[in-house]
């Protein structure tokens, strides 16, 4: 059911950009810009979770956050819903708050100590609804049964939790409205091996329950092929590969997806011992002066000539399957037709790659 | 894995309590391990199983009070490293016992380039005047993998990336040539390209200086690709010590056999709904008279509430603490 998703797109993000401006010298002058998010367009259909997945700093969490217009972009359409809110303003984004909702990483930093349970579940109620005072307290008392929360708790604060309680408490908030879109950033990163499985469970859970569409912001791979429907890989503010799951993992198209698989190491002796592994060198470059042309070419493992010079086109290769590179362009050079016509039998090109790590 | 040979690093019994108001914590209890030369001894467990307190406590980086060494003994070259007094410990550590610490930029001082950082221990433990260490720098940055060594000695912490800093912490941490590396969660902090660049590194390096290793991690996937030996810990306690192909072929302990279900993979079956171990964590607040993971345990046993099970071997050098015997499927004869 999960591996066919819906036509109705509940998110279309088109040319999503968010930059941060650099400010130097005694009149702070403008003199750069951080592209946290550059250039992003990704759909989610109703019901589905989109998996992100990025390593630190590639702007996956700027493009969650974004995408619910915590911060003001820079350039774009934002889709949610039927609504555009790139450019809705303040007013009329909050009354559209309650349909999307987010659940942070950190549940420590993102609930108020000197808030009960209570009171932080109950706050969405206060700021959205006109419910009485014990509609309020019975909402959130049904919220805590839902997420697995025990009611006799209701009145500690938030220190008196575990981890995993307390991201229990995070996703209430985030459920109390209703919402149909919620971005959950990073919701177990901060959490014990053991403890993570059983948020997830809860996130599948209560999204058969209610319906609800995730985009479920991640670097851990494994747990993204657990959760999510479709996966979008992003690198250095753009997103390399979008595909869904099974093709993703089953056989990455982009360099960066290769290497970014074949770099998790799996609860395996023996897959450690035959596994091909692609090392990356070197680190990402900054997003504030992103190489020219690809922005991957300065650690790809399979460059070539254009890579440096042109920026790949994001395009749809196979169907459902986007990818930005130009070992996938349909139009050939002389120079790079070898390299294009292998692209269509993708076996192949990675026998290539593999000969030219070695 | 060169077997028989006279261990490195022997510790028995290590037990370390911390005191805090009202109460104690028992966060080490009843701790014995080898490590032997040559060997990189991988040491599993999630948050408060106390890998990292082990560690810190035989080499005395507690602080006391609160945290309380109650006992046990740790032969490090014919010394009880818990006996000796300041000034040895402090010789053995940062000398013959090197560290390396999760989070690089804690670790080292941000107000002093990398370069005196690494110089300093070749100084104090190993004598040598400022243009020898210097000489010995540089080439510890080049063993490391940091291009342009020389230039980079002078450049301060914030100036590296995450991966980078990592390898200036391992070029301290070898500086002198130590005989046992002690590393606490070397890569939990960086992204998973940068990790495998640090794995593979360590792999790399140890191979080429023979030393032992004592690599503590929560996460199986990387004990599964570097260690040749396996300690996981629960509650304290060492619950279950093996080969690393034959823990992950055929593990024993009720525990490890849950943690690996329950992490997804990236190879092979999706599984549809992920495994969980229900519950929480114990809190060791009191003396552990019984197995500490007996709550959350599937296959429980009567016994396992009375008493805390010892370490049963149970052939190729492998041993679990459970009174249940997964072979069998019942109760282990005494």
């Amino acid at each position: 059911m999960l591996d066919d998703p819906k036509p109705t797109k509940l998110v279309e993000i088109d040319n999503l950009k968010m930059h941060f401006p650099i400010h130097t010298g005694l009149f702070r002058r403008h003199t750069g810009d951080v592209k946290a998010v550059d250039g992003v367009s990704f759909d989610i259909f109703e019901g589905e979770t989109l998996g992100l997945v990025g390593e630190s700093g590639c702007g996956k969490s700027t493009c969650g956050r974004a995408a619910l217009r915590l911060y003001d972009i820079t350039d774009g359409s934002i889709l949610i819903d039927g609504d555009q809110i790139g450019d809705m303003s303040q007013k009329d984004l909050r009354t559209k708050r309650p349909t999307m909702q987010m659940v942070f990483q950190d549940p420590q930093a993102s609930l108020n100590p000197r808030m009960t349970v209570q009171a932080i579940i109950q706050e969405p109620l206060d700021e959205h609804t006109s419910l009485s005072a014990s509609e309020k307290r019975e909402k959130v008392l049904e919220l805590m049964d839902q997420v697995g929360l025990n009611r006799k708790f209701a009145g500690r604060y938030p220190h008196a939790f575990s981890g995993g309680q307390r991201q229990r408490i995070g996703i209430a908030r985030a459920l109390a409205l209703n919402p149909k879109f919620i971005v959950c950033d990073e919701p177990i990163a901060a959490l014990d091996v053991s403890i993570q499985a059983q948020v997830v469970n809860l996130l599948e859970d209560l999204q058969k329950e209610f319906g609800l569409t995730y985009l479920f912001i991640s670097h851990d791979l494994s747990m993204v092929r657990h959760i999510a429907t479709r996966v979008a890989v992003m690198y250095l503010g753009k997103i390399v590969e979008l595909a869904p799951r099974e093709a993703l993992y089953a056989e990455p198209l982009h360099p960066y997806t290769k290497a970014l698989l074949s770099a998790v190491p799996e609860p395996d002796p023996d897959l450690h011992d035959t596994m091909e592994r692609t090392i990356l060198t070197g680190d990402v470059p900054s997003p504030a002066n992103p190489p020219k042309g690809c922005n991957f070419c300065t650690r790809c493992p399979a460059v070539m000539d254009i890579c440096k010079q042109q920026e790949p086109d994001y395009r749809e290769v196979l169907p459902g399957r986007y990818v930005a590179c130009h070992h996938y362009n349909e139009v050939q050079t002389a120079a790079d037709s070898t390299a294009a016509s292998e692209a269509s039998d993708q076996q192949s090109l990675s026998n290539t790659k593999n000969d030219q790590i070695n | 894995m060169p077997n028989g040979a006279q261990p490195v690093l022997d510790v028995q019994g290590l037990k370390t309590v911390f005191k805090i108001r009202g109460g104690e914590v028992h966060a080490v209890n009843d701790v014995s391990f080898d490590l032997r030369p040559g060997e990189l001894l991988g040491v599993v467990g999630e948050s408060g199983s106390g890998k990292s307190v082990t560690m810190m406590s035989l080499l005395g980086l507690l602080p006391t009070p609160p945290a309380d060494v109650r006992g046990g003994t740790v032969t490090f070259q014919g010394q009880d490293l818990l006996k000796v007094d300041a000034e040895t410990l402090r010789g053995v550590r940062g000398g013959k016992i090197g560290f390396v610490f999760q989070d690089p930029m804690t670790s080292l001082n941000p107000v002093y380039n990398v370069g005196m950082q690494i110089m300093e221990p070749l100084r104090k433990h190993m004598g040598m005047n400022k243009k020898q260490a210097a000489v010995r720098a540089k080439e510890l940055l080049e063993l490391v993998g940091i291009p342009d060594a020389e230039r980079r000695l002078k450049d301060y912490p914030h100036q590296f990336s995450g991966g980078m800093r990592q390898r200036v912490m391992i070029a301290i941490a070898l500086a002198c040539d130590p005989q046992v590396l002690v590393a606490d969660e070397p890569t939990t902090a960086l992204d998973v390209t940068i990790q495998a660049q640090i794995l593979e590194l360590m792999k790399d390096l140890q191979e080429r200086l023979g030393m032992a290793v004592i690599w503590i991690t929560h996460d199986l996937g990387v004990v599964a690709g570097i260690a040749d030996r396996v300690l996981v810990m629960y509650g304290g306690q060492i619950v279950e010590q093996a080969p690393t192909r034959e823990l992950f072929r055929d593990p024993q302990h009720p525990y490890t056999r849950a943690l690996l279900k329950t992490v997804p993979r990236v190879t092979g079956d999706r599984e549809e709904r992920l495994a969980i171990i229900e519950g929480q964590p114990p809190i060791l607040g009191e003396h552990p008279s019984a197995c500490p993971f007996r709550d959350r345990c599937d296959v429980a046993l009567e016994l396992c509430a009375k008493q805390n099970p010892p370490r049963y071997d149970v052939g190729n050098g492998h041993d679990a603490a459970c009174f249940y015997d997964a072979r069998t499927g019942g109760p282990r004869d005494a």
